[in-house]
């Protein structure tokens, strides 16, 4: 079993097999946005209180549940690149970071355009679009370290530790940006308790969501692919590669 | 043991002789911290509403500033090469390093802060706890600064690098530290306040030298 993954897990060999598996990947997310957006905009129904604004969830929730999923995915690898110095585990950090900023960015967008019906402005201090910033800025944070460091196997290493400590820090900055809200909790923001969600809302959100869990899979694999020849160039196989066109 | 207490003698020696590295971050606390009372207008209501916050946020700044120089001479002259070759746990050598940091930046700041706190019309009764809490609170400025400059020791602007990486791990420290002088300027309790940014405090004392010592073996390699 371990010496199977060990072998997969060669830079050459993933690259082969990533090459192989991503366009089913792409198919298979490209089926699930579609048929999740069609059920979600057009079959679900409006919601008694919001209307239609409502339906931008579709959107917003998933980008918010990757974003969180995407950054686990990066303390996952990052602990692999420090204890075991798995090259493809830090090729896997460095490439979702941007994906993983990406939705974030996505989830505060359609965060702020919901706001603007629901609360009457772009931008609330809510707890939770609070803590998707500080978020932001940690995916940002790790951009800039990555890229500052000229030896991409430091870069990698400190940015694999840097993506620990974030990962250590933020549940208490998510709890001290909640414990921050109640403080300061504003009374024209009405709360909403949660409803329990209707399944003609419930399938294309779930549609969506793996939907968006496929999108970051090939997004995800595309870019490694990248990266791997990028950092493989002297070696023998990227040569025969280039030689030959495809592999 | 014996070798800590050496080090942090050698590097509050260096700053001694240096005055401009600890002196310079001060100055930069008063002058950023009278900067709001000119932006924003000499009302003593508004003033204190936003004190805590204002003078939190001065001191975060602050630390930030003197933060890039904690590796950057002995990187440069080849001494912390040295430090991680020696028999020593890296770790403890890093702790010394953070004492005498905090010692030269974040005990100024705790002394001067009665001054800001008058600029600024906290209430009298108030300030001991403001004291307090930047006793509590700026010792993890410096455990988690740390982190951020060991990460960026060698790179030749590390300087706002290191604030992209360690502002956003400041912010639990803001939130309770400057929310505790609020509440006790209202007179209320601000035990759990206390007592949540002690146990930051020790949280951080207890993996933050880790951290940064694995941070600066990454950066030497």
């Amino acid at each position: 079993m371990f010496a199977w993954f060990h072998k997969l897990t060669a830079p050459k060999n993933f690259y082969r097999f990533a090459g192989i598996i991503n366009p089913w990947i792409g198919t298979i997310c490209l089926i699930l946005i579609l048929s999740g957006l069609y059920l979600g905009l057009f079959k679900a129904p409006p919601d008694y209180q919001q209307g239609e604004s409502y339906r931008i969830i579709f959107v917003h929730v998933p980008a918010a549940w990757m974003s969180m999923f995407v950054y686990m995915v990066m303390a996952c690898s990052a602990f692999m690149t420090l204890v075991w110095r798995y090259k493809l585990a830090g090729i896997i950090t460095e490439a979702s970071a941007a994906i993983g900023a990406s939705f974030t960015f996505l989830a505060l967008a359609t965060g702020s355009l919901w706001g603007k019906p629901m609360w009457g402005t772009w931008w609330v201090w809510d707890a939770r679009l609070t803590s998707e910033l500080i978020l932001l800025f940690l995916y940002l944070g790790y951009i800039a370290l990555n890229s500052a460091i000229e030896n991409k196997k430091t870069a990698t290493r400190a940015s694999a530790l840097l993506v620990l400590v974030g990962v250590i820090n933020i549940p208490i900055i998510h709890y001290s940006v909640e414990w921050w809200y109640t403080l300061h909790q504003p009374a024209t923001v009405t709360k909403m308790d949660k409803p329990s969600i209707h399944l003609d809302m419930l399938i294309p959100l779930l549609l969506m969501a793996l939907g968006f869990t496929f999108f970051y899979a090939f997004t995800l694999l595309l870019k490694v692919r990248t990266l791997l020849i990028m950092r493989e160039q002297k070696s023998k196989w990227v040569q025969e590669l280039l030689e030959h066109g495809k592999s | 043991m014996k070798i800590f207490w050496y080090r942090v003698k050698r590097d509050l020696l260096l700053a001694a002789r240096s005055r401009n590295e600890w002196l310079n971050p001060v100055l930069f606390f008063i002058i950023v911290t009278s900067l709001f009372p000119l932006g924003i207008g000499p009302e003593v209501n508004t003033l204190q509403t936003i004190a805590p916050g204002v003078i939190w946020v001065s001191a975060l700044l602050a630390t930030l500033l003197s933060l890039d120089s904690v590796f950057r001479s002995d990187f440069l002259d080849g001494s912390l090469e040295q430090m991680l070759l020696s028999p020593y746990p890296a770790s403890l050598l890093v702790l010394a390093k953070i004492l005498a940091h905090w010692l030269t930046t974040g005990v100024p700041l705790i002394l001067l802060s009665p001054l800001l706190a008058v600029f600024m019309h906290i209430p009298l009764t108030t300030i001991p706890l403001l004291m307090l809490t930047l006793l509590l609170g700026t010792p993890i400025l410096s455990l988690i600064g740390t982190i951020g400059a060991a990460l960026t020791v060698g790179l030749r602007r590390g300087g706002v690098l290191i604030s992209l990486l360690v502002l956003p791990l400041y912010i639990p420290v803001l939130i309770f530290a400057s929310s505790a002088v609020a509440t006790h300027a209202m007179g209320l309790s601000v035990e759990a306040h206390l007592s949540l940014l002690g146990g930051l405090l020790f949280f951080a004392l207890a993996l933050a030298p880790l951290a940064a010592a694995s941070a600066l073996r990454i950066a030497m390699e």
